[in-house]
């Protein structure tokens, strides 16, 4: 069970961020970016089904991808607090896509090593996904940040205010240790580096000044969410929460 | 969940290239790559798919149009569905390259080219109605995630172009 614990782990950072990015669909600041993102929910989306479907086969009776995505309570959701941010402002959105993409690239580059062939499968499938997701994000940190004084400013905002929660995506879970010592998961703590160097580099790039802030917040990983969660998963829920068992 | 066998028998074949992808109505999925093996066991022929992008809406409608097509050949099916090899863009064939600019999408790049033409650094995708190379990029994304939005600066028409996947 802890690598179904595991698989929430990291399944449960795309659902969520899916769902966000998905909120855009008709509301982006403009068609091409409205259809971007919502191209990278589903992205998100569908790797999610992936892990869900893996995890549903390992704890079998009546779990399904289903049940697993909409009828958990907001604290067995193990996502970081990052990507249950909400959209406050486009700049918002990309900043918090951006944190997160730099991190789950590096994360899948590992987790194809894995010694758990579905693990590993799955990682191959979705690292192809996400490098285009993160050429997206970095994209337009660097128009918004080396743009106007309007842009610049609020893309440094939402930097500043996201920064906050980036230490916790390198925090382990007993889970994650477990699944470490067993050579099917990932060492998060070795991605620290790497990511705030590769984080720093477009910063620069983008004219924007690196947070100098050491204050971090976390819970996520353990089920202890932003107040920002609960509203999500009611707006998520809503259909098998009011309609039980309800199909397409 | 993973696949190394790429058997595909023949008559089973020539059924399932009638089956089209239902976003891209020009093309089979046996000129997408998408069919992995395909295979009589018994009475029941197993075919194995594998996704283009994860998120793929057209997986679930391939896979009951496979059904739909060896049964109105007389033979029942089972689908699967793998992730491992993961599908490259280097599996569709010539044919279906060529379906796909007659049908006005721009056919993928190799990778290096494929990230010059997305950041806009060079004009190297030509544009698949008046073929010239005077194009911009408009979105990394276009109508699916598999594709991103060009206009030609010639003939000003907007078209999509299949995005590299290697």
């Amino acid at each position: 069970m802890k690598l179904v614990q595991y698989l929430y782990g990291i399944a449960d950072n795309a659902l969520i961020l899916g769902q966000r990015l998905g909120e855009l669909c008709g509301h982006g600041p403009n068609l091409e970016t409205d259809i971007a993102m919502t191209n990278i929910s589903l992205d998100l989306l569908g790797q999610t089904r992936s892990y869900y479907q893996y995890a549903a086969q390992i704890l079998g009776g009546d779990a399904t991808e289903d049940t697993i995505a909409f009828l958990r309570s907001e604290r067995e959701y193990k996502n970081v607090l990052l990507v249950e941010q909400p959209n406050t402002d486009f700049a918002y959105s990309i900043g918090r896509q951006f944190l997160f993409d730099v991190y789950h690239l590096l994360l899948l580059q590992e987790l194809q090593l894995s010694q758990d062939e579905t693990l590993s499968a799955i990682a191959k499938k979705c690292i192809k996904e996400v490098q285009y997701h993160t050429r997206f994000s970095s994209d337009w940190i660097k128009r918004l940040g080396d743009g106007t004084p309007e842009s610049k400013e609020r893309m440094q905002n939402a930097i500043n205010d996201l920064w906050t929660f980036t230490d916790e995506l390198f925090h382990q879970t007993e889970a994650d240790q477990a699944m470490v010592s067993e050579g099917i998961g990932v060492d998060v703590t070795k991605l620290k580096d790497n990511y705030y160097q590769k984080i720093n580099e477009i910063l620069i790039e983008s004219t924007l000044a690196i947070p100098e802030m050491k204050y971090f917040q976390k819970g996520g990983k353990h089920g202890i969410h932003t107040e920002h969660m609960g509203y999500l998963l009611a707006d998520m829920q809503y259909m098998q929460r009011t309609f039980p068992n309800m199909t397409w | 969940m993973t696949t190394t066998n790429i058997h595909i028998e023949p008559q089973l074949a020539e059924i399932l290239a009638t089956v089209s992808d239902p976003e891209i109505p020009v093309l089979s999925i046996m000129d997408m790559g998408v069919v992995r093996s395909a295979e009589m066991n018994g009475n029941i022929a197993e075919v194995t798919i594998t996704p283009t992008y994860s998120g793929c809406p057209a997986m679930d409608v391939i896979g009951d149009d496979i059904k739909k097509a060896l049964r109105d050949n007389g033979i029942e099916a089972k689908v699967n569905l793998v992730l491992s090899p993961a599908w490259t863009t280097d599996w569709i064939t010539e044919k279906g390259r060529n379906a796909l600019e007659k049908y006005g999408i721009a056919p993928p790049l190799e990778p290096e080219a494929d990230i010059a033409a997305l950041l806009g650094n060079q004009k190297i995708v030509k544009c698949p109605q008046c073929g010239s190379h005077n194009t911009k990029m408009i979105s990394q994304f276009g109508s699916t995630a598999c594709k991103a939005f060009f206009q030609c600066q010639d003939c000003q028409e907007p078209f999509d172009y299949f995005k590299c996947l290697k």
